[in-house]
């Protein structure tokens, strides 16, 4: 089997193109789009038997299994030789393509863009870390897993242009993707979150507070996590920012609400994070406040009352 | 006082002026930015050593007016890119925290810290 691990071309600019998309084709897995309803075959099938299958199932590949072990590929290819040269009866085992190019499925699927462009194959087969065969991959599977996502992406940012400048939030929410030890897009949400309760014309002291629950969140899950959704959500009382990772989980919970508690690198603390004052400082500026975790991730909840009133503005 | 004051310091290079009227009410001396978020005050000037854009981040989530990089620390490129689009602005001097908070301090008005 042929196996090729180096990134190569997108058919995107990868410097100054719109990020939506490049995040996407990262930041989806070939396994959340590979087909997993597997049809296959084995090396004692006949051409003829496959050829049926292809025909009644419509697809152009059958891939050849021992169990879960991949051990050959029957492709629309192979099936015109067995007729051209009168092999059609014999098993797949003798004709059965087996010098494969397969894809593993926590590859991103900028992968399988890059193989589909490289290679002049219709479908790759995917395995998983123990080498066995998981799923089937098509151009198809992957166009329609980019439309859907890419108009969830248009969905947001539709919503966001058409809200009124100054207006009062109705009800809005919003999700950004944090990456693991992306100190460089670190703040973009808090950002974001900053200009929206400033454009709602929220007090500044509470805007500011918001802001901080935000960006310690964030940085939080840059530093610790491995990735993971800062999710805001408006209405119009009340933002509620939910961070939620993919792990790997607080050990002590109650250590961690403890200021001067870290975990953190050296290399971390240089940067001026890492104190241990995240999750205290986010506690101390939120009105409501959850915390969850475990090995699988950590979901902190923070509630912010918009409504200002008593809080006057001292600040400028 | 305003950014533009700050210019008068000697010992402070602009690397940046975002606005030159902009109010400076306050200053706040921190290296680690979680106190810098929890405990900064806003339109103030920050002197710190932490010479990258996430600093940025933070002073621009606080509302910070303009940063003080000391201890002759390089500001890093994408910092002072940031610092740009952000609208903050950005001095680099050799002196220490002390010694440069004592500058903003007497542009500020004198020996009374508790301007607030």
């Amino acid at each position: 089997m042929v196996y090729t691990a180096h990134m190569q071309e997108i058919p995107i600019n990868t410097v100054t193109s719109a990020n939506v998309v490049l995040e996407l084709i990262y930041r989806l897995k070939i396994k959340d789009v590979m087909s997993t309803a597997l049809i296959t075959a084995t090396k004692e099938t006949t051409m003829r038997e496959i050829q049926q299958i292809m025909r009644q199932e419509r697809i152009t590949g059958l891939p050849i299994v021992m169990g879960k072990r991949l051990i050959g590929l029957v492709s629309m290819d192979d099936i015109i030789q067995a007729l051209d040269k009168g092999y059609i009866e014999e098993k797949a085992q003798d004709h059965m393509s087996s010098n494969l190019i397969i894809l593993e499925d926590d590859m991103p699927i900028s992968f399988a863009i890059n193989y589909f462009d490289r290679y002049r194959y219709h479908r790759f087969p995917v395995l998983n870390k123990d080498k066995e065969l998981v799923g089937m991959i098509t151009n198809r599977d992957i166009t329609n897993a980019l439309l859907i996502e890419i108009n969830r992406e248009v969905e947001e940012l539709e919503k966001r242009s058409h809200r009124v400048e100054g207006g009062i939030i109705s009800e809005e929410m919003y999700t950004y993707y944090i990456m693991q030890n992306d100190f460089e897009n670190a703040g973009h949400a808090s950002t974001e979150i900053k200009k929206r309760l400033k454009s709602a014309s929220i007090a500044p002291q509470i805007v500011r507070r918001a802001a901080i629950a935000s960006y310690e969140l964030e940085m939080n899950m840059v530093v610790h996590s491995t990735g993971g959704r800062l999710i805001a959500k408006y209405d119009a009382n009340e933002l509620t920012i939910t961070a939620a990772d993919s792990g790997p989980g607080i050990e002590d919970v109650d250590a961690a609400l403890e200021a001067g508690y870290s975990t953190a690198s050296e290399w971390i603390r240089s940067l001026g994070f890492g104190a241990g004052m995240g999750l205290p400082n986010v506690q101390s500026v939120a009105d409501a406040f959850d915390i969850t975790s475990s090995p699988k991730g950590t979901t902190v909840t923070v509630t912010i009352t918009l409504a200002s009133g008593e809080e006057n503005d001292n600040e400028r | 006082m305003n950014v533009e004051e700050l210019t008068t310091v000697k010992e402070f290079e602009a690397l940046y002026i975002a606005d030159k009227d902009q109010i400076i009410a306050d200053g706040y001396c921190g290296d680690l930015l979680s106190d810098v978020m929890a405990n900064a005050p806003a339109s103030c000037v920050l002197m710190t050593i932490q010479a990258h854009k996430n600093t940025i981040a933070v002073a621009s989530l606080v509302g910070i007016s303009a940063l003080v990089i000391c201890n002759g620390r390089t500001v890093a490129p994408d910092m002072l890119e940031a610092a740009r689009e952000e609208e903050i602005s950005l001095f680099t001097t050799d002196l220490n925290h002390f010694e440069a908070a004592a500058k903003v301090l007497a542009l500020l008005g004198g020996g009374d810290a508790g301007t607030r």
